[in-house]
């Protein structure tokens, strides 16, 4: 028998205070398309990164092709022929396609880097394995589903047998899903070997050759053939139930409009329309969602709504009031509330304690505040409460925000915006990230909220959520909103034609 | 796609020899004919080098993330060591000796900011106030004993150090004894004419080596940062560090590289300033050009040539300064009325009022203290380059673009 | 720890001592490595450091040098605080020095002129330099929010740009006239009733008595710490500021202004700056002329850093680094450039924000560590909250 192409051995990770993998066994064939299941927070991604040469383990053998190997770098890594798509891409916005894919391997000439005969590899890659791409083309204009091709174009440009994809399809609308999965059956038709990683179990079910699933750091069960095991075990392997579904029962929806546009048009400082001609309308007791491939205008059209952004042109009512000049604060003060898509960036401050976070949007308000004066004790208090109602995981409320999870971040952060009964939620992304009892506790105070009469603006890339959470479904292409469509009879597949605008 | 058209060579020079001929117009009015004489040609680019070495310096750190506003005080290091050097062993080996004092003090802004992940600025700060209080210190030490002293040197300044080979053009600018013709068609004074041919002269008479070679490193900058493996991974740390570390380029070793050379052209700069402009160490002589010499690469876009057009437009107001030109300065306030005269007419064209007005305000208010005086005093002169550099800042700094992750922390495996 | 780890690196991985002792400890180690650094320094030019620091401190010690440096301190002070604020929200106003020296000349201009009853004419001549320096800050901050220039190389620029207009203004011709018998030039002198008198007489009355002048306004400065301290802590535009510079994205979707604090930032810090110049001008030279303190805006940067912008170790700061330069004239009569002092503030800059660097990082990881752990036995508001 052939050795196996990689095979992991009692791999444990520790990081300050947890244990990120533990006790791994892991054996990959090769030219077989194997799967990697687990939820968020299960320890995927550390294992990649101690595949790829990112991460030492504590413990533990890495064997490649039945030779036992220290990897101390990506380096190392790409040397023994292994490569990484990363989940979050990593490429340079402002360097080309070229430049991008052979960084770290440049083919050279007198000292010089040999453009041509590095034109003409990609040019030769792209044709054989069907991944059309420009190689002189600035990264920064191209779409998700090119720039996924250049993360592959690079991994292969370095000659690796083995890929590791991590979440390829996180961010790909079904049709683009297709498409990566009939690339990665031709790339084992070449005879490679590819890791794949992902918690989408249809997915997983429908590309795979073999499966193995991890939790809470360990894998808990190997190489399942995907014939033979359902979703349902899967899904009890990944998380010990079922995964919660996203879905609303009876609807809400009152006739009260509560957010208005019309018209509204944003522009970049180029003058280049981001968002174009939006109209719509979300009543109080109503969850809209927003369907739309990433950099399509959702985060600006977000960004105009609370006030970030101006708006060119246009108007934003609410409440029956124009609020289209009104700045962020003001806006907030009469109860927009703001779940913002990276809740690292502009969600939270890491490096200050729960209470003051607790603050952040809400810190000219009660019991925040009184007049100019800041109340500790009210904030403090308050703090606490949104602990014990959001269940957010900590031991105290002066531990720094990042000290926590995502999930238990992103709770906190939900239970801070649902304070002060708002009138309108902005939601963006609201479960990206983390793990699914974090995620189903905020599908409920979606639920619980919406009830109550709250309207909600939901953008979402997780498809099935936007159409399981939404009373109205928009669709955003290039700025525009170019259908609505039902959520109760649309399927992934034809959400995903409108987004990409393959039909009309 | 984009909104604004693309300048390419011919358009620069156009724009270039228009220019031109707006100051000569002004000269002939005003009679200041300092304007664009040889002299202040050749002043311009004797002062514009080392703004250029130390612009280059910030523009290699940068490339590679690192903002390095420690030049000032790399140059520092590079004007004293260079002296040092200098005055006992000869110019040259003053110049190596001033890179070498130079990436000293790039080396210890690498330390902080790449290994010990400090804020730029704050590292770059430490480092301008250290590197002037170890050469006043060393100076005192130094140069104001023994030998050092006989020859000159004193607590504030070294023994002079020779001065680097000049060269001239020959026939063209009276090169090895032959006639000067650019320099005779200067003198008559003739519109346009005796401009260029000052302009020129100024660029071909007595002409350093040092500033060939500085002039050399425009091109060779270029190749190095965008037609080699090294300089396309020293720009890769800059535009995305992650991604660079996950393609197995060493990333810290990448940036300490880029940030020891920026130190090295600093103390070049400050080495020129010992062999070329002055040939002696002074205390205080650098003036802020490390900060100007940043704002040139801000100027042109993180960019060599672009950093070298912007040098040049700081020497020259520069030049101003040294040559006592309150006449010609006087003069350029009529050339800046103009240009604004001009911003204002495209601003109302493209219905932007309000900037259209304020130039317009400006220009009117520059043409009366045009008309109303002779001359304009001293020590206003004295902050021109530091005026047109913030003016230049403010009018540009919008349409330019840094690299991506310039200024940001960068610490081993910490991608999200 | 089941390994044995050497002492150094016990430091760098931060198993040292926790808490408030690593607040006072971080800075007290930069300093003893910089006084490290500088015997080392001392001991290469050939002078006893031992000797040469028992020196300084034997000076420093005496009543003249006391009130000398608590003078200084209190301009180090000021232009320390008028850093700090600018940093707290990640705002570099390297212009402090631009501000106060423009603000120094142009109200001791007006005070030359002026002869009010004694509050008046002092408040206003104060209420004037704070002005004059909140508007020469506001040039960068306008340009940052509208232009999009960096505060940094703006204010750099406006230091020189005010550098010639002082010399600009100070002329016999414009603000200033010549003193007789010397080379000085000078604004003309503050009169009697403009002036605020020595705190001598108000300390020998509670029982201290100090030779020389101590400066009348150095309460001034002790107002100006406490309303830092109390604002940056405990009002919500204290909040915005931390919030803008720990996490501007944050602050932005928060519904912070961020062009509002950028220029109301640099404004207060300018205010401050404004200050600087006045203990001097109404308690000691009553003119500014060619002599008047300069360079005193980039001790503060120093000063600021070391005091961790915080109120209280600002002072300490301040009393040091004037400490240091009170007593740097001692080293003469030992063979050393007095110039070491310079280099002594450059090294206790660096080393200050490396040491500071690495125990946030350690803060950090510690944090989290002890968040996991406190999680692992149970101890978790969640639940303490159900009562379970």
């Amino acid at each position: 028998m052939p050795d196996a192409a990689v095979r992991l051995t009692g791999i444990t990770k520790r990081f300050p205070g947890v244990v990120a993998n533990r006790d791994v066994d892991l054996t990959i064939e090769r030219g077989e398309v194997h799967a990697l299941c687990g939820e968020n927070g299960a320890g995927k991604s550390t294992l990649m990164k101690i595949l790829y040469g990112m991460q030492r383990p504590d413990e533990g053998t890495v064997e490649i092709d039945g030779e036992q190997v220290v990897l101390r770098s990506p380096a190392d890594a790409i040397a023994r022929g292994i490569g990484m798509v990363h989940q979050h891409f990593k490429l340079a916005d402002n360097l080309t396609v070229l430049e991008n894919v052979i960084l770290g391997a440049e083919p050279r000439r007198f000292g010089r880097i040999d453009f041509a005969a590095a034109r003409a590899a990609i040019r030769d890659m792209s044709a054989r394995y069907g991944l059309r791409v420009d190689p002189d083309s600035l990264v920064q204009p191209l779409g998700v589903g090119d720039r996924q091709r250049v993360e592959i174009l690079k991994v292969l440009y370095r000659g690796a047998k083995v890929l590791i994809l991590d979440e390829p399809t996180a961010v790909l609308v079904p049709q683009e899903v297709d498409e990566l999965f009939a690339n990665l059956r031709e790339l084992r038709a070449e005879g490679l070997t590819v890791l794949f990683i992902s918690h989408k179990l249809d997915e997983v079910l429908s590309v795979a050759d073999a499966i193995s699933v991890i939790r809470r750091g360990t894998t808990v069960a190997t190489r399942l053939d995907p014939a033979e095991v359902t979703a349902r075990r899967l899904a009890e392997l990944m998380v010990g139930s079922e995964l919660p579904t996203p879905e609303l029962r009876e609807s809400t929806v009152t006739d009260e409009v509560q957010l208005d546009v019309a018209g509204l048009t944003v522009r970049t400082p180029e003058g280049r329309a981001v968002v174009d001609d939006v109209s719509l309308r979300i009543r109080r007791g109503e969850i809209v969602g927003l369907a739309g491939v990433e950099g399509n205008g959702q985060g600006e059209l977000i960004e105009a709504l609370m006030g970030i952004r101006p708006a060119a042109s246009g108007t934003i009512r609410y409440g029956g009031v124009d609020v289209t000049h009104w700045p962020t604060r003001r806006r907030r003060e009469a109860g927009i509330a703001y779940i913002p898509e990276d809740r690292h960036r502009h969600g939270l401050v890491l490096e200050a304690p729960l209470w003051e976070n607790r603050m952040l949007g809400h810190q000219t308000e009660r019991p925040n505040a009184r007049g100019p004066w800041i109340d500790r004790r009210g904030a403090r208090r308050d703090t606490a409460r949104i602990a014990a109602e959001y269940d957010v995981r900590t031991p105290g409320i002066d531990v720094p925000a990042g000290a926590l999870s995502g999930g238990n971040q992103q709770k906190l952060i939900v239970g801070r915006e649902m304070s002060g009964a708002p009138k309108l939620l902005v939601a963006a992304h609201p479960t990206r990230g983390i793990d699914v009892g974090a995620q189903a506790a905020i599908w409920d105070a979606l639920r619980a909220a919406r009830a109550a009469g709250l309207a909600v603006l939901l953008v979402s890339a997780d498809l099935e959520e936007l159409i399981g959470m939404s009373d109205t479904l928009h669709v955003i292409l290039r700025g525009r909103l170019v259908a609505e469509v039902d959520p109760r009879s649309v399927t992934p597949e034809d959400l995903g034609s409108a987004m990409t605008g393959a039909v009309s | 796609m984009n909104a604004v058209k693309k300048l390419r060579l011919p358009h620069y020079l156009l724009i270039a020899a228009g220019l031109l001929v707006l100051l000569s117009l002004v000269r002939v009015v005003d009679g200041a004919n300092d304007v664009t004489s040889s002299g202040t040609v050749e002043a311009m680019l004797r002062l514009a080098v080392p703004i250029f070495l130390a612009g280059l310096g910030g523009l290699w750190a940068e490339r590679a993330g690192v903002i390095n506003i420690g030049l000032e005080g790399m140059m520092i290091l590079g004007t004293w060591t260079g002296a040092w050097a200098g005055y006992q062993w000869g110019p040259w080996i003053g110049v190596l000796a001033g890179i070498a004092g130079g990436a000293l003090g790039g080396l210890l802004h690498a330390v902080a900011t790449v290994s010990f992940g400090v804020d730029h600025i704050v590292s770059g700060v430490a480092i301008n106030i250290l590197g002037l209080g170890l050469t006043q210190f060393l100076a005192g030490l130094v140069f104001n004993v023994g030998h050092a002293k006989e020859l000159g040197g004193g607590p504030r300044q070294s023994p002079p150090v020779d001065p680097i080979t000049k060269i001239s053009l020959p026939v063209l600018s009276g090169g090895g004894g032959t006639p000067d013709w650019l320099g005779s068609l200067e003198k008559h004074h003739w519109f346009l004419v005796s401009d260029l041919a000052g302009v020129l002269r100024g660029l071909t008479h007595q002409m350093s080596l040092l500033t060939l070679v500085a002039l050399l490193l425009v091109p060779v900058s270029y190749f190095v940062l965008w037609r080699t493996p090294f300089g396309l991974r020293v720009r890769s740390c800059g535009e995305d560090p992650y991604a660079a570390e996950s393609l197995g380029v060493r990333v810290y070793r990448m940036k300490y590289a880029a940030v020891l050379i920026s130190g090295g052209l600093a103390g070049l700069a400050g080495a020129f300033l010992v062999t070329v402009a002055a040939p002696i160490y002074q205390d205080g002589q650098t003036a802020g050009r490390g900060f100007i010499g940043l704002a040139a690469m801000i100027f042109g876009n993180w960019r060599p040539g672009g950093l070298a057009a912007g040098s040049l437009l700081f020497g020259y107001t520069d030049a101003m300064n040294v040559r006592d030109g309150g006449q010609a300065v006087h003069a350029l306030l009529l050339f800046v009325a103009v240009l604004l005269v001009a911003v204002a007419a495209w601003q109302a064209w493209r219905r932007s009022f309000l900037a259209a007005g304020l130039a317009a305000v400006a220009a009117v208010g520059l043409l009366v203290w045009f008309l109303d005086s002779d001359v304009v005093p001293g020590e206003l002169v004295s902050f021109s380059p530091h005026l047109t550099t913030l003016l230049v800042l403010a009018l540009a700094s919008q349409r330019l673009r840094m690299p991506a992750a310039d200024g940001l922390r960068y610490r081993r495996g910490e991608a999200r | 720890m089941s390994k044995k780890v050497p002492a150094w690196q016990a430091v760098l991985r931060g198993l040292g001592p926790r808490g408030m002792a690593l607040r006072i400890g971080a800075p007290v180690l930069a300093l003893l490595i910089s006084l490290g650094i500088t015997m080392v320094l001392l001991r290469v030019t050939g002078a006893d450091p031992v000797s040469s620091v028992q020196a300084m401190v034997d000076y420093g010690t005496t009543p003249n040098s006391v009130v000398d440096i608590l003078n200084r301190a209190t301009r180090y002070y000021l232009s320390a605080v008028a850093v700090a604020i600018g940093f707290r929200m990640a705002l570099l106003n390297i212009g402090v020095d631009g501000q106060y020296r423009l603000a120094a000349l142009l109200a001791a201009a007006l005070a030359g002129a002026l002869s009010l009853p004694a509050p008046f004419g002092q408040i206003l001549t104060i209420v004037a330099a704070m002005v004059v320096g909140g508007l020469w800050a506001a040039i960068a901050g306008v340009l940052k929010v509208t232009r999009g220039v960096s505060e940094v190389l703006s204010t750099i620029m406006l230091n020189s740009i005010a550098t010639g207009l002082i010399a600009y203004l100070l002329n016999p011709k414009r603000l200033a006239e010549m003193r007789p018998g010397s080379n000085n030039i000078a604004t003309p002198q503050v009169p009697s009733s403009g002036r605020v008198g020595a705190l001598n007489g108000a300390l020998s009355a509670i029982g201290i008595d100090l030779p020389g002048r101590l400066y009348g306004l150095l309460p001034v400065a002790i107002v100006v710490g406490i309303v830092f301290w109390v604002v940056v802590n405990y009002t919500r535009f204290g909040f915005d500021l931390k919030v803008s510079g720990l996490a501007p994205g944050a602050a932005e979707a928060s519904g912070v202004s961020a062009k509002k604090m950028i220029v109301v930032t640099m404004v207060t810090s300018g205010a401050i700056a404004g200050l600087i110049g006045m203990p001097e001008l109404l308690g000691a030279s009553y003119e500014y002329s060619l002599n008047f303190p300069a360079g005193l805006g980039f001790t503060g940067i120093t000063v600021a850093l070391l005091g961790r912008n915080h109120p209280l170790g600002i002072a300490f700061a301040a009393v040091l680094f004037a400490f240091l330069d009170q007593t740097s004239d001692v080293l003469q009569e030992v063979e050393v450039p007095k110039e070491i002092v310079g280099v002594m503030q450059g090294v206790v800059v660096l080393t200050v924000v490396i040491v500071y660097e690495l125990v946030r990082r350690f803060e950090i990881r510690r944090e989290q560590r002890a968040v996991a752990g406190e999680l692992a036995t149970g101890h978790d508001l969640a639940r303490a909250g159900k009562g379970r």
